[in-house]
């Protein structure tokens, strides 16, 4: 015999499982008991929402799903935030909660919150779970979805009882079988064949590159087709990382928050070619306007985007791997007419600014460029949610590491635990998070699950004592009305948090300082806490 | 303009909230639904009547693909669909026979008959329903309940 909470487990080690994050409570009891008897590693984090943040992270780092464990009612909901997350960036999750005995659902008791219920706009599919005999299925089907098609989270609610119950033999399903989901891999031949003669024919081709590229793992094929046709590339925030900054075709984040040269670059295109991108309105303000000027190319693996918010000349989809490499193979010997090569080269020497300096204050643009020229060649570094986004989207030069960021929820407090999960994923490379001091304090409570597992991960907080992107909105939208932004000057102390988790830690209030610590942080093998102070009136861009 | 959506869907607990969660969160407005099983009990058939224009229309057959209990959608063009009303109407000794002469013009069944009241029942198209419910109005409507259009495409050709 077999209790469900060991068959959850097996699933968990057929899937190749190596680790999950999460938080125990009592409806979770069986599970974690199970897992003691299991290679798979726990790490506890503080706070439920990181759990999901971390397996974030983690995922995005190895290409393989992430996996979140919490208790039933308070711990499932608090959740929530993180599975919206990774709803919104379309990463791939298995979140898992216990929940109240089967016979005791939807009768109010303790710590029953309807999870499936309110995830239901976040999630890709959740299943609550009924039979014991059913999660082998279940766990198949979860993982499965979550991590084919455009990858997404998918919620398990597991009861108690279901937890406990006790079955003949585990067997876990070889495929899973589900009739309404059969994703499109290959992209239609008729379709690609179409979008090359369109690109053959176009004078100012412009490739925009969003987080799809990365999630299906064709950059190097976005790379060798741009290198070929000569065609300039422009990112999303989640696409940042297709190509390495330093290339010439590569003309930065396009957007409200992005470089003039990339928008530039997009306004005078004839024809984009948009790659694994839902063009949301922080990328371009009306994107109905985009195919008034131009022929669009729109390559995704979700048919729903396709449409939505740009209207495609030829849409394709399709796995982006597959259809770059079929566009690869048959565009022959084009490439872009020369006017539009050294436009595009011009604007490429435009690309970087040397933003003035504060006394007294590190300039956060030159110091994330100086610190991209710091760090080794794979590091991954994770940039939270406001002005510290923006400074590391437009300023981080990457060469062959990560840029992992929320770009679609932009959610506060994402860094520090998505950060954890990159480093368990990627224990050789540098992970690095910058954030400021706004957003570091919605995710501090993670330096315990650093400290705790001596975790090699190095934070730098931008120090500003106001939530800055706000501050900024306000300043040009509100007539400098400040309205919630200030927080303490001065407190709390973080060298003095970093202290008390035995963190090493430094202040800086210069660039020299800054770097010479920065030198200090990338050589020790701990983590590491740098606090740069940064001026109030920073602009983002 | 009005669309009738086909749904074909695993029929579990829990995939009706799922379709009209997605209608809602949308914003697409649903103005008539109805729900049964098929030949297969595993499968359940949904008809939705919703309102929209045809980008609307798309976006809501996409986002219906993707959810995953959903085996099939279409929006159908070329269908015949019905609806039941039931209609429960004041009557007298005299608006009886004049109410039983309009229900055997619309082809309604009268189902159930007391001294001051009558019902009728009625399968028929949307608008002739709407017919009918006019035509009684003036003798005075107690009660009304309809229920969702279900619709079937036609076959053409021999």
């Amino acid at each position: 015999m077999i209790s469900g909470a060991e068959i959850m487990v097996k699933c968990l080690e057929q899937e190749g499982v190596e680790i999950v994050f999460g938080y125990p409570g009592a409806a979770i009891c069986p599970f974690y008991d199970a897992l003691l008897d299991s290679d798979i590693k726990h790490i506890l984090v503080r706070q439920e929402q990181n759990s999901v943040h971390a397996a974030s992270g983690y995922a995005r780092s190895v290409s393989k799903p992430g996996v979140c464990v919490a208790t039933s009612g308070p711990g499932a909901t608090n959740m929530i935030t993180g599975i919206a997350t990774a709803y919104m960036d379309s990463i791939p999750i298995v979140a898992i909660t216990g929940q109240v005995r089967s016979d005791l659902i939807g009768r109010d008791v303790f710590q029953e919150a309807d999870i499936t219920g309110a995830c239901e706009p976040f999630v890709k599919h959740s299943y609550l779970v009924r039979d014991t005999e059913d999660l082998p299925r279940v766990f198949k089907e979860a993982f499965y979805i979550a991590t084919t098609g455009r990858p997404g989270p998918v919620l398990i609610d597991v009861p108690i009882d279901i937890q406990s119950n006790k079955v003949k033999k585990f067997s876990y399903p070889k495929k899973a079988e589900i009739a309404g989901y059969k994703p499109t891999v290959e992209g239609h031949t008729r379709q690609i064949e179409k979008a090359a003669e369109l690109i053959k024919s176009a004078s100012r081709p412009v490739i925009c590159a969003g987080g799809g590229v990365l999630t299906s793992g064709a950059k190097l094929k976005l790379v060798e087709f741009a290198m070929k046709t000569g065609i300039p590339v422009v990112s999303t925030m989640m696409g940042i990382g297709v190509m390495p900054t330093e290339n010439k075709l590569y003309l930065g984040m396009l957007g409200s928050h992005g470089k003039r040269v990339a928008n530039r670059a997009i306004h005078e295109a004839d024809v984009i070619m948009i790659c694994g991108a839902r063009v949301g309105d922080r990328a371009v303000a009306s994107p109905d306007q985009l195919s008034v000027r131009s022929s669009i190319i729109h390559i995704d693996i979700d048919p729903a985007e396709i449409g939505k918010n740009v209207e495609a000349t030829i849409p394709i989809v399709g796995d982006m791997k597959s259809v770059i490499s079929h566009l690869c193979d048959i565009i022959g010997d084009y490439h872009v007419p020369h006017m539009w090569e050294d436009t595009t080269e011009r604007w490429k020497q435009e690309l970087f600014r040397i933003p003035p300096r504060f006394d007294g204050c590190v300039e956060p643009r030159s110091f994330v460029a100086r610190l991209s020229e710091m760090l080794p060649n794979k590091s991954i570094l994770v940039a939270d949610v406001g002005q510290n986004q923006i400074w590391c989207a437009n300023n981080f030069r990457i060469k062959e590491g990560r840029f992992l960021t929320t770009g679609g929820m932009g959610t506060m407090g994402y860094s520090v635990p998505a950060a954890i999960g990159a480093k368990f994923a990627r224990p050789d490379r540098q992970v690095v998070v910058v954030c400021g001091d706004g957003s570091f304090q919605m995710g501090m409570n993670e330096l315990g699950t650093i400290a705790q597992n001596h975790l090699n991960v190095k934070i730098i907080i931008m120090r500003n004592d106001r939530l800055g992107m706000v501050r900024e909105l306000q300043k040009n939208l509100y007539d400098g009305r400040y309205s919630g932004v200030f927080l303490d000057d001065e407190t709390p102390s973080f060298t003095k948090i970093a202290e008390a988790y035995n963190i090493d830690s430094a202040y800086a209030t210069s660039n020299e300082e800054a770097e010479k610590y920065a030198q200090e942080m990338i050589k020790s093998d701990k983590p590491f806490l740098l606090v740069c102070r940064v001026s109030p009136d920073t602009p983002s861009i | 303009m009005k669309h009738t959506i086909y749904i074909l869907v695993e029929n579990y607990a829990g995939v009706l909230s799922k379709v009209t969660g997605l209608f809602s969160r949308r914003g697409f407005n649903i103005e008539s639904l109805a729900v049964g099983i098929t030949t297969d009990i595993n499968v359940s058939r949904i008809t939705i009547i919703a309102d929209g224009d045809e980008y609307v229309a798309e976006q809501i057959k996409k986002q219906l693909n993707k959810l995953i209990p959903v085996i099939e959608v279409k929006i159908l063009k070329d269908y015949v669909s019905r609806e039941l009303a039931l209609v429960k109407v004041n009557c007298n000794t005299s608006s009886r026979v004049e109410i039983m002469g309009i229900a055997e013009l619309m082809n309604a069944k009268i189902i159930d008959v007391s001294t001051n009241t009558i019902t009728l029942q009625i399968t028929d198209t949307s608008d002739n329903i709407e017919t009918l419910v006019n035509l009684l109005r003036t003798y005075g409507i107690k009660e009304i309940v309809r229920t969702g259009t279900v619709a079937i495409e036609r076959t053409r050709g021999k």
